[in-house]
């Protein structure tokens, strides 16, 4: 089956599987992780820094933060699979020149990368939103909206966007040292900013400079679906991300396929 | 079908401003093991990645399997029917050896249980079906490099392209792997290989071609490069200091002599008349008679200063 873009999505397929494979091996180790930080953060900052900040704002701080922490755990999922993980396989173990070499190009890979990179963010938030299911069962409601049943779809776009954000980067950079510039400049100032603490507004121009950011949108998007209210501005988030992504999906297999084959 | 596997004619690439390959022509027949040969950097590899579709063309024409590859337009269906071994190491250390074959089998259509019997049917032609669960990691360097011929056969290729198929092995290993693709060769499959060693090439390849920067500076099967190119027998003459003045009327015996720091390298036809001529006018020099190889043939050509 061939998506636009001339990608053969079986060949695609082929490579997330190499990926979840080497996943299934280790998986509970894996897997547990995404469930410790949850309940750290939640814990750390949501009851603790929340008993003093909740009286300031009047409402339960915890239940603020907690829809865009998990959007923010899908970003960490997907960047972590699209930064270092792509350059070994690109650079060092040279894993894609043996996929270049079966009928797969690199526009398939890529796009097998991205369904895996997406497939963690999912495997990240889903592990948030298991332990947020588990917080309102114990009697401490954080979701009190039923547009949490869409918000997985909306943790897949996330992945996705910062999925192909961090291939971008990828084909950019040319020394694995320069991911400490991504994490640092990029993603810690919109894990910071983007409103998963405290309300964008309170900060000049707060709400101008984060609509730039793609976290923004996704922390506004799971903060709706999770807390409600769900108003028509978020069909505007839902768009800017959506249209982060179709302009990746055109520039990044060409500029991915133009650096790996020469 | 067509008789010819390969077609190159003008094949040019290059990268920037080098010329890698500089407008090369050769044709390899369907079922044929065929040989690049060449010092580093040659154009060997460039060549190869080409072949198989891992780096466009940047001219004249080239033909694989009876598709055009020059355009790049075809390369799905020409890297469906050609499967590569890689000079480099690229195994996946995370999978194990029947995980490397499986996942790549999955890239030619196959489904889990076509691909495990695949996969476990390689292994058993590598003779490696007891390491299937091991880590690629654990194996020697001689079984890595079959898993990687295992793993380039998982498309039931129609042509093998092999890229130094056993630099860094030790001889059982290297025997080992010739038994496999001499194995290979029975089947009628098309080989394409480049190697630094010429007992290699002389072992497996029907024809050859002797690269050197960028261009192909001879072609021919191997005994019959040896009979063109150089005498058929070759005399050394081994000396700790400059040989007498009377080695003058033993090298006139000689179609050609190679003076190196240790011993003179006499090519001649007659090897009983050079070895008489020796004794006689170099009675304390030691002197041995070899059947002239490939190598010689290849150091002429190429020269006996480094590449690089």
């Amino acid at each position: 089956m061939l998506l636009p873009g001339n990608i053969n999505l079986r060949l695609a397929t082929a490579v997330w599987r190499r990926n979840f494979t080497v996943y299934r091996h280790t998986w509970l180790l894996n897997i547990l992780p995404n469930f410790f930080e949850p309940v750290l953060f939640l814990l750390g900052m949501g009851v603790g820094l929340g008993f003093y900040v909740g009286r300031g704002m009047g409402g339960d701080y915890l239940a603020f933060i907690a829809p865009g922490l998990m959007a923010s755990a899908a970003m960490n999922g997907a960047s972590f699979e699209a930064s270092w993980n792509m350059y070994i396989k690109m650079n060092f173990s040279r894993l894609y020149d043996a996929f270049l070499a079966t009928p797969a190009r690199m526009q398939d890979i890529a796009f097998g990368e991205l369904m895996w990179a997406t497939t963690r963010a999912l495997i990240y938030g889903g592990g948030f939103l298991i332990v947020l299911i588990g917080f309102n069962v114990a009697g401490r409601p954080i979701i009190t909206s039923w547009g949490v049943l869409i918000v997985v779809p909306v943790l897949a776009l996330i992945g996705a966007t910062f999925a192909l954000m961090g291939q971008w980067y990828t084909t950019v950079i040319n020394t694995i040292d320069l991911y400490s510039y991504y994490w640092t400049l990029f993603l810690t100032p919109m894990f910071l900013f983007s409103g998963i603490f405290f309300p964008v507004d309170d900060i000049p121009h707060g709400r101008l400079i984060a609509w730039f950011t793609p976290l923004f949108h996704g922390v506004e998007l799971t903060r709706a679906l999770c807390a409600g209210p769900l108003a028509w501005v978020h069909l505007g988030n839902l768009a800017y991300m959506l249209a982060v992504c179709a302009l990746l999906m055109w520039r990044v297999p060409i500029r991915m396929s133009r650096k790996m084959v020469k | 079908m067509p008789d010819l596997a390969v077609i190159a004619k003008g094949l040019r690439k290059k990268f920037g401003d080098f010329v890698a390959v500089d407008g090369i022509d050769f044709e390899i027949a369907r079922g044929e093991c065929f040989g690049f040969l060449g010092p580093n950097g040659a154009g060997k590899t460039t060549t190869m990645r080409m072949i198989y579709r891992a780096s466009p063309v940047s001219g004249g024409e080239l033909t694989v399997l009876g598709e055009d590859a020059a355009s790049g337009k075809k390369d799905h269906a020409i890297k469906r029917v050609v499967g590569v071994v890689p000079q480099e190491n690229n195994l996946d250390t995370e999978l194990s050896v029947r995980e490397n074959l499986e996942i790549i089998c999955r890239f030619y259509d196959l489904n889990r249980a076509q691909s495990r019997k695949r996969a476990d049917e390689l292994l058993d032609f590598v003779n490696l079906g007891e390491r299937a669960n091991d880590k690629v990691d654990t194996l020697s360097g001689g079984m890595k490099r079959r898993v990687l011929v295992a793993r380039g056969l998982c498309g039931d290729p129609q042509l093998l392209v092999l890229d130094e198929p056993t630099t860094g092995l030790d001889p059982q290993a290297r025997h080992n792997l010739w038994d496999r693709l001499h194995a290979l060769k029975r089947k009628s499959a098309t080989l394409i290989l480049t190697t630094h060693y010429m007992d290699e090439a002389e072992q497996l390849c029907d024809r050859l071609v002797i690269m050197d920067k960028g261009k192909i500076v001879a072609a021919g099967k191997p005994r019959e490069l040896i009979a063109k190119e150089v005498t058929p027998h070759v005399v050394e003459v081994w000396h700790n200091e400059p040989l007498p003045e009377s080695s003058k009327e033993l090298f006139a015996l000689a179609k050609r002599v190679e003076q190196l720091s240790d011993r003179a390298m006499l090519y001649v036809d007659n090897a009983e008349e050079a070895v008489a001529a020796a004794a006689r006018l170099l009675p304390n020099h030691e002197t041995r008679v070899r059947r002239a190889t490939l190598e010689d043939v290849f150091l002429k050509i190429t020269g006996r200063k480094l590449a690089e």
